[in-house]
């Protein structure tokens, strides 16, 4: 390889996508967790700690824009450090998305839960698979897969309908319930989104390994 | 316009060339003016700017080339390893040793490629042993990558190497008299594109051990290898930095300008 320290770079920034990708999949899994227990405390810690992966983001671009500016990329080196920067925006803004359940779980403070949650989790669960997994296309440049993960979006979006009729039935039989369902129909809303933001980085995965930019899935949402 | 001086803001820059109110002249005609510059050691810096700019002369002060020039005058300071090189006792036989130029075109000598090498150690008086001579050799081809190619060629013409090996073979009879710091005039201008990379990934390794200076036309290159850069204008050093500082978000707009193609 000529240019050996240039592709150090690369590989350098991509291991550090991979690292936010870690922070995000962990801030997930602990909104989720605060909001079934609900844990104030923990919600707290996790709306302080977004910063950190927002601080990330702007560490990685800042590369990327060094890297553009400094080395002249082409070809597919220009195409996966473009494709980076919009990978580290959906991840940054599916973080967003967790420090908002942890914002929902402070809103129901104390309140005894409706029911126990089960769906909710559940579309963490998947939001969280595809996550990993499309980052794991990402880096090895696997179209296959990344078409595969876009359609799991749709399981997210049936348990989205799930969740939400649910709560709204339960709403219309007790009215009672409304301050602590609505807040569970925003938290399920930002699961949703979370998979959608995933089959973002899926498109880029396409991008970047074919040079074609195309939806793979969109959402009904 | 500001003058600003490198790296005052940066801890443990250790300046290996400094220079300090000098001015040149062709003539009457100014071609440097009042240049402070300092340049750090173990990183490469790069000096750029259109042409007559004066980058190619302020880089051959370093060594004090300029000499061999009619009707010139300088002044002010120029420090090098804690010697003011403009006293009129400097060695400047030692100096060229220590200060070594690469030039635009490969000028390997039409010699065999073993007394390219041995040119400069003879005429520097270094080393007589058989052996020690070879290990030098060895030695310096090893760190430009030609050795492994052409130790069995050594007998062999300079002249019938690629243009990249010749200038690769340049840098090598630099580095065989134990330079302390390596001054290059546009040093790939004449090579393609993938020799020119692998040059400059040359560079980032001779790095390690010497401090480089690069003059270059080619401001991509000045971006991709060098740790600090510096816009030179009409003889005045308009701005020095931090490379990606300088090619991201230059302090001054003649900076900004140039770099971005909105003049020159």
């Amino acid at each position: 390889m000529v240019r050996e320290r240039f592709a150090g770079h690369i590989k350098k920034i991509e291991n550090e996508v991979m690292d936010m990708g870690e922070m995000v999949i962990a801030a997930i899994n602990r909104s989720v967790q605060a909001l079934k227990a609900g844990d104030i405390p923990e919600a707290k810690r996790i709306i302080e700690e977004d910063n950190l992966i927002n601080k990330k983001r702007l560490e990685i671009e800042e590369e990327c824009i060094n890297l553009i500016a400094l080395q002249q990329p082409v070809a597919v080196d220009l195409r996966e450090i473009v494709a980076i920067l919009y990978v580290i925006t959906d991840l940054e803004r599916i973080g967003d998305y967790a420090e908002g359940i942890g914002k929902i779980v402070i809103m129901l403070g104390n309140e005894p839960p409706i029911k126990p949650l089960v769906d909710i989790p559940l579309m963490a669960e998947i939001a969280i698979n595809m996550l990993k997994r499309s980052l794991g296309a990402f880096v090895s440049r696997d179209v296959k897969t990344a078409e595969a993960i876009c359609n799991k979006d749709d399981e997210v979006d049936k348990l989205y309908d799930q969740v939400y009729h649910e709560l709204l039935t339960c709403m219309i039989e007790n009215p009672q319930t409304i301050s602590r369902a609505t807040p569970l129909i925003w938290a399920s809303h930002n699961l949703e989104r979370m998979a959608d933001r995933v089959t973002n980085i899926c498109e880029r995965t396409v991008y970047l390994a074919t040079g074609s930019m195309r939806e793979i899935n969109v959402s009904r949402y | 316009m500001i003058i600003s001086v490198a790296g005052l803001d940066k801890m443990k820059f250790v300046p290996k060339i400094e220079t300090s109110g000098l001015n040149l002249y062709y003539g009457d005609f100014p071609a440097l003016k009042n240049i402070n510059i300092r340049i750090q050691e173990r990183n490469i810096t790069s000096i750029i700017g259109p042409s007559g700019c004066g980058k190619s002369t302020l880089l051959r002060c370093f060594n004090r080339m300029n000499d061999l020039i009619e009707h010139i005058k300088v002044e002010g300071k120029i420090v090098v390893e804690g010697q003011n090189i403009l006293n009129p006792d400097t060695d400047l036989v030692l100096l060229r040793r220590k200060v070594g130029m690469v030039f635009q075109r490969p000028n390997v000598f039409d010699l065999s490629i073993y007394n390219n090498l041995r040119f400069g150690l003879r005429i520097h008086h270094m080393l007589n042993k058989k052996e020690e001579i070879m290990a030098a050799i060895q030695d310096s081809l090893e760190s430009v990558g030609l050795w492994q190619g052409l130790k069995d060629k050594l007998r062999k013409n300079a002249r019938m190497l690629s243009l990249e090996q010749q200038q690769r073979l340049c840098i090598a009879r630099v580095l065989v008299l134990k330079p302390v710091i390596i001054l290059l005039d546009e040093p790939c201008s004449a090579l393609d594109p993938i020799s020119t990379l692998r040059i400059e990934e040359l560079l980032r390794v001779l790095r390690q051990e010497y401090t480089l200076v690069i003059v270059t036309h080619n401001m991509q290159q000045a971006a991709r290898v060098s740790d600090y850069t510096g816009f030179m204008y009409l003889g005045e050093l308009v701005e020095f930095g931090d490379t990606t500082k300088v090619f991201t978000n230059p302090k001054e707009k003649l900076t900004e300008n140039y770099i971005s193609g909105h003049f020159g």
